[in-house]
C-alpha cells in the first residue's frame, strides 16, 4: 500500500510547461487539441497535457512529429491506438464495445420524455375521472336528501 | 402490477451490485498489450555488445522473452536477479536496453550479471514507443514466428513467472 | 496514551451506534416512548464520544506522534501547523473519521431540532442515521484504524503531506464536502422513516426540505471549492476533468437538486410522494457509491485515496445493505395510489417533473460513463477510457435544454397558467436570448456557436427570472413596491437560477474563448496575449518552512498601464517532491494565470501564459446556488408551522399509537 502511495505523490506533479515553436496557429490548436484528448497510458487518468511521466512526453512529442508530417487527427489517434490500445482514446471509438456507452444517452432521453409524457396523461384523465366521480357522488348524497324530505 | 414496478430500482441496484463486485477482481491500472497476437514490429537498431545493427529476424526460431529494461529503472534491478536465474534455466532472453545510455548499460551487465543472449540499443525510445511500452520493465513472450503473445509490464519475480509468463512460455514453445 | 484513548473512544461510539440504531427504531415499533426519548441523549453521546476520537487524532498530529502509523503517513515535523491539522483527512483513514463525524453531527442535529416533529418519526430517523454511522464505525474499527501504531520501533519523522494537498483548499474543500455528501444521509432517513411508518399523506416533506436544502447548499460549495481548488492547483488551467471522483461528488449533487425541486411539489400540492423517497434513498445511496468508487480502487484517480481492493468489498457490502435494504422496502411500503392531482401541461407540477426527468437522464449518462470502464472491463470487452470528450457531447445539450426548462419554470403556476400570462414574458426572454447569444460573444473575440449557446441560455434565464420578479414585486399597479413582501423562498429561487445561469455563461465564455501560451522567456522580455502585455522580470530564489523555491516576477499590464504582478513558483518540498504553484490575478471578468517551467539555461526559462475570461462566474454562480438554497429555507413557513406542529405534535403521537 506504501507503494501505490507512492507513485501517486510521484505522478501528483503538475504539468510542466513545454516550449515548442509551430508553424502555425492552427498546428499549435490541434497539437493542443490532440493531447488533450489521448490518455497518458502511465498515469493516473491525466490526458497528455497535464501528465509529466516521461511516456506522456514521449507521446507529445509522437504527436507532434506525425502532426508535421501531415497526417490527420484522426490517423494520428489511430496510430497511438495501435500501438496502445483504446485505453489512450478520451472519445471513446464507435465500435461494438462502445455501442451501448453512445446510444444509451439519447434513449434515456427519449424514454424519460415518454414517462414524462405518461405520467401527464395519467394524472389528468384521473383528475378529470375523479371530478367525474365526485359529481356522481354529490348527485347520490342530494337525491338522498331529497328523498329524505 | 403497480407494486411489480417499484422493485425496478432495486433490480437495477443489484445489477449494478454485481458489476461492482465483479469490478473489485479486476486491477484498472493493468495495460494489455495492443500487439498480443500481431508480429514483432520491424527494427534495425545496434547490439549493445558488437554495435552491429539487428533486426526483427533476431527473435525468430525459438520463443524467446523480450526484456525491457534501463540502468535508470530501480525495479529492473529488483528483477535481474531472477532473469539471471531464468537465463540459467536455459529460457532465452533478448534484452531491449530503453532510453538508455549504453556504455552505462554495458558497465551495469558487467557488474550485475548478463542474462541476456542479445541486447538491442533503443535509446531514443522510438521503437519502444512502436511496441507500446509505457514503462520499465516491461517483458513480452515472442513466439518462434516473432509473434507477440504475451506482455506483462513490471517487476518479474518466481510468482509472476510461475502465474502469468511461463504457462505462455510453455505454450508456444511446445507447438511445432 | 492519546491515542489509545482515541482509538477506546471510537470504540465506545461504534457502541453507541448500535444501541442509537436499535433502540429507538425499536421503541417506535412498539411504541415505547421511553425509548424513543433515548434518541436525544443517545446521539449526542456518539457525537461527543467520535469528537474526542477526532480530538485524539488531531492531537497526535499536533504533537508529532510519529508512532501512529496514520501520522507517520502524512505528517511531517516541518509541516506547517494548520497543514498538519488538516492532514487529519488527507488520506483514507482519517478523512473516513471526519465522515463520522460529520454523520454524528447531522445525527445530533436532527435529534435536537426534531424535538418539534412527532416523536415516533424522528425516533426512526435518528435511528436510521445511527445505523448507518454502525456501517462506518465498523469499517474504521475493522479495516482502517487511524490509530494503528507503528510500534516498537517509531519512524524519526514523518513522510511528508503530499504537497499537492498542503494547500488552503485541503482546509476547507473535504470538511464542506462531506457536510454535504454526509447531510443527504438526513432525507434518506427520513425516507426510511416514512416508509417504515407507512404514512400516506405528504407532511413530511415540508420536515424534509430544510435538511435537504442545507445538506444539498453544502454539497454545492464543496463541488464549487473542489473545482477551484483544482484549477489554481493541477497548473492547466482546467476547472473540471469529468474525473470520476469529481464524478461521484457531481451526481449525489444532481439527484440532490431534482430532490430540492421534487420536495416542493410534494410539499405543495401532496403529489410525487413515492417519487421523492425515492430520489431522497438514491441521492444518498450515490453519495455512499461515491465513497465506495473513490476508496476501492476500481477506478484509477489522480484524486483517488491510495488504498486497496479488500476495503472495497466491505463498503460494497455496505452499500448492498443499506441501498438494498432500502430499495427493498421501498418496493414493499411506498405510496401506490395515486393522490388526486390534475395538473395541465402548462403548470409548475409539469415543469418540475421534467426537470427531475432531465436532472435523472443527466445523472444516469454521467454514471454511465464513469462506471463503463469498469463494465467493460467486467464483461472481457477490453480497457476503454471514458473522458471529457464524451461527458460533454452530452452533458453540454442536455444543461442547455434544463436552461430552457429553468427559465419558463419559475413563471408557472400550479395546476395550469393561463397562455396571456406566458405569451408575454417569454417573447422577451427569447428575444433577450437571441441577442445575447447574437451579440455578447463578440466582446471576447471572434462568435462561436460555444459562448453564443452558453450566453443565449444565461439570459434566457436572467431575463425571464427578472421578469418574474418584476410582477410578483408589483403591488397595486406600482412595480417593484412589493419586493419586501416577496417570501425567502422565492428570493432562494431567484438566487439559485441566477447562480445557474452565471455558472453557464462562465463555462461557455471560458471554455470558448481562454487562450494560453508555452513560452520561452529571458528576463525584460514581453509577450502580447489576450489584450494584456506579459512582461518577464526574472527568477528569485526563496525558502519557505518546508520547502526551497525558485519564483518569478512577470508584471502584467494592459495598454501601457500596470495591471498586476504574478509570482508563480517552483517548489521542491523537503521529501524531494516538486511542484509548481501557478500566479494568479482573478478578476471578476478574466483571470491572467502563470506558471514557471524548467530553467532552458543561459537565463531563459520556459513560462506558460493564460488568459481565461469569465472563468471566475463558475464558482461564484456555484455559491450563488448555494446561498439560494440556504435562503430559501429561512421561510417563515417552515418556522411557524413547526410550532403549530409542536402543539399537534402530542396528540398526533397518541392517534398514531
Amino acid at each position: 500500500m506504501a507503494l501505490v502511495a507512492l507513485w501517486l505523490i510521484a505522478s501528483a506533479a503538475a504539468a510542466e510547461v513545454e516550449v515548442r515553436d509551430f508553424a502555425s496557429a492552427s498546428e499549435r490548436e490541434r497539437y493542443r487539441a490532440l493531447i488533450e484528448e489521448l490518455r497518458c497510458p502511465q498515469c493516473q487518468n491525466q490526458n497528455l497535457a497535464a501528465s509529466d511521466a516521461p511516456i506522456a512526453q514521449d507521446l507529445r512529442a509522437e504527436v507532434l512529429r506525425l502532426l508535421r508530417e501531415g497526417r490527420s487527427d484522426g490517423e494520428i489517434v489511430d496510430h497511438l491506438v495501435a500501438r496502445y490500445g483504446d485505453f489512450v482514446r478520451y472519445r471513446p471509438a464507435w465500435q461494438p464495445s462502445t455501442y451501448l456507452l453512445w446510444i444509451a444517452p439519447g434513449l434515456l432521453l427519449v424514454i424519460a420524455g415518454g414517462v414524462w409524457l405518461w405520467v401527464l396523461r395519467r394524472q389528468r384523465r384521473q383528475g378529470v375521472e375523479l371530478g367525474a366521480e365526485q359529481r356522481a357522488a354529490l348527485d347520490r348524497l342530494l337525491d338522498a336528501e331529497r328523498g329524505d324530505r | 402490477m403497480d407494486r411489480l414496478k417499484l422493485f425496478v430500482p432495486l433490480i437495477i441496484f443489484l445489477v449494478l451490485a454485481v458489476v461492482l463486485y465483479f469490478g473489485l477482481g479486476r486491477d484498472p491500472r493493468e495495460l494489455p498489450s495492443a500487439l498480443v497476437d500481431r508480429p514483432l514490429p520491424s527494427f534495425s537498431l545496434p547490439s549493445l555488445r558488437e554495435g552491429a545493427a539487428v533486426d526483427e529476424s533476431a527473435l525468430r526460431g525459438k520463443v524467446r522473452l523480450l526484456n525491457v529494461w534501463g540502468t535508470w529503472c530501480v525495479a529492473c534491478r529488483d528483477e535481474h536477479p531472477f532473469l539471471i536465474e531464468l537465463a540459467d534455466r536455459g529460457i532465452p532472453i533478448v534484452g531491449l536496453n530503453y532510453k538508455d545510455d549504453p556504455r552505462a548499460a554495458r558497465a551495469w551487465l558487467q557488474r550485475l550479471g548478463d542474462p541476456y543472449e542479445l541486447v538491442v540499443v533503443d535509446a531514443d525510445g522510438r521503437y519502444g514507443l512502436e511496441l507500446g511500452v509505457y514503462g520499465a520493465p516491461e517483458t513480452y513472450v515472442v513466439d518462434a514466428d516473432g509473434v507477440i503473445r504475451y506482455r506483462h509490464v513490471g517487476v518479474v519475480d518466481p510468482a509472476v513467472w510461475r502465474e502469468h509468463i511461463e504457462p505462455v512460455y510453455r505454450n508456444w514453445t511446445a507447438r511445432p | 496514551m492519546i491515542p489509545e484513548y482515541g482509538h477506546f473512544a471510537l470504540i465506545l461510539a461504534g457502541c453507541l451506534s448500535l444501541v442509537l440504531g436499535v433502540v429507538p427504531l425499536l421503541g417506535a415499533t412498539f411504541n415505547r416512548p421511553l425509548w424513543m426519548a433515548a434518541a436525544r441523549p443517545l446521539a449526542l453521546g456518539h457525537l461527543v464520544l467520535v469528537a474526542v476520537s477526532f480530538a485524539c487524532l488531531a492531537a497526535a498530529f499536533a504533537g508529532d506522534d510519529f508512532s501512529v502509523a496514520y501520522v507517520a503517513a502524512n505528517s511531517n515535523r516541518l509541516l506547517p501547523w494548520y497543514y498538519k491539522l488538516s492532514a487529519v483527512w488527507g488520506a483514507h483513514e482519517g478523512s473516513l473519521l471526519l465522515w463520522v463525524l460529520v454523520l454524528s453531527g447531522w445525527t445530533a442535529a436532527v435529534a435536537v431540532a426534531g424535538r418539534k416533529l412527532p416523536v415516533q418519526l424522528i425516533a426512526r430517523v435518528v435511528a436510521v442515521m445511527g445505523l448507518i454511522a454502525l456501517g462506518f464505525h465498523l469499517f474504521l474499527l475493522l479495516t482502517s484504524n487511524p490509530f494503528a501504531r507503528l510500534l516498537p520501533i517509531p519512524p524519526a519523522d514523518g513522510a511528508d503531506l503530499n504537497p499537492l494537498l498542503q494547500d488552503f483548499g485541503l482546509i476547507v474543500h473535504p470538511p464542506l464536502l462531506y457536510m454535504g455528501y454526509v447531510g443527504l444521509s438526513v432525507p434518506f432517513a427520513f425516507a426510511i422513516a416514512v416508509l417504515l411508518a407507512g404514512r400516506m399523506d405528504a407532511a413530511w416533506a415540508r420536515w424534509m426540505r430544510p435538511w435537504t436544502n442545507v445538506a444539498w447548499a453544502f454539497l454545492t460549495l464543496g463541488i464549487a471549492l473542489g473545482s477551484w481548488w483544482a484549477y489554481y492547483e493541477l497548473g492547466w488551467g482546467g476547472w473540471w476533468f469529468w474525473d470520476p471522483v469529481e464524478n461521484a461528488s457531481f451526481l449525489p449533487w444532481l439527484l440532490g437538486t431534482a430532490l430540492v425541486h421534487s420536495l416542493a411539489v410534494t410539499e405543495k400540492r401532496g403529489l410525487l410522494r413515492g417519487w421523492t423517497l425515492l430520489l431522497a434513498i438514491f441521492a444518498f445511496s450515490l453519495s455512499l457509491l461515491g465513497t465506495f468508487l473513490v476508496r476501492s480502487g476500481v477506478l484509477t484517480s489522480v484524486h483517488a485515496f491510495a488504498t486497496d481492493p479488500t476495503r472495497g468489498v466491505f463498503v460494497l457490502g455496505f452499500l448492498g445493505v443499506v441501498v438494498g435494504g432500502s430499495l427493498l422496502l421501498y418496493a414493499l411500503r411506498a405510496p401506490t395510489l395515486p393522490a388526486t392531482a390534475g395538473f395541465g401541461w402548462r403548470s409548475r407540477e409539469a415543469w418540475l417533473l421534467a426537470n427531475n426527468a432531465l436532472l435523472v437522464v443527466i445523472t444516469c449518462v454521467i454514471l454511465l460513463g464513469t462506471l463503463y470502464p469498469l463494465l467493460a472491463d467486467v464483461l472481457a470487452w477490453g480497457k476503454i477510457s471514458v473522458g471529457p470528450p464524451y461527458f460533454n457531447s452530452f452533458f453540454v445539450p442536455l444543461t442547455l435544454a434544463l436552461a430552457a426548462l429553468l427559465g419558463v419554470g419559475a413563471l408557472l403556476q400550479w395546476k395550469d397558467t393561463a397562455p396571456r400570462r406566458l405569451r408575454g414574458p417569454l417573447v422577451l426572454g427569447l428575444a433577450v436570448a437571441l441577442a445575447s447569444g447574437g451579440l455578447l460573444p463578440l466582446l471576447w473575440g471572434e462568435w462561436h456557436w460555444g459562448a453564443a449557446l452558453a450566453l443565449a441560455g444565461a439570459s434566457w434565464i436572467g431575463a425571464l427570472t427578472l421578469v418574474d420578479l418584476w410582477r410578483k414585486s408589483t403591488a397595486g399597479g406600482r412595480p417593484w413596491r412589493g419586493v419586501r413582501l416577496l417570501r425567502a423562498g422565492y428570493w432562494g429561487m431567484v438566487a439559485a437560477h441566477l447562480g445557474v445561469a452565471l455558472a453557464i455563461a462562465g463555462a461557455g465564455v471560458t471554455e470558448t474563448y481562454s487562450v494560453e501560451r508555452d513560452l520561452r522567456m529571458t528576463p525584460g522580455e514581453s509577450q502580447a496575449l489576450g489584450g494584456f502585455e506579459f512582461h518577464f522580470a526574472g527568477v528569485d530564489e526563496v525558502f519557505g518552512p518546508n520547502y526551497r523555491s525558485q519564483r518569478g516576477e512577470i508584471h502584467v499590464t494592459r495598454e501601457g498601464r500596470a495591471v498586476v504582478t504574478l509570482a508563480p513558483e517552483r517548489r521542491r518540498y523537503l521529501g524531494g517532491q516538486a511542484m509548481t504553484e501557478a500566479g494568479i490575478d482573478a478578476g471578476l471578468t478574466r483571470d491572467l494565470y502563470v506558471v514557471l517551467g524548467e530553467s532552458l539555461g543561459a537565463g531563459a526559462w520556459a513560462v506558460r501564459l493564460h488568459v481565461k475570461p469569465g472563468v471566475r462566474w463558475i464558482w461564484l454562480g456555484g455559491v450563488l446556488i448555494a446561498l439560494g438554497g440556504v435562503v430559501a429555507i429561512c421561510d417563515r413557513r417552515y418556522r411557524v408551522r413547526i410550532r403549530t406542529q409542536a402543539q399537534v405534535a402530542p396528540s398526533a403521537a397518541v392517534a398514531e399509537a
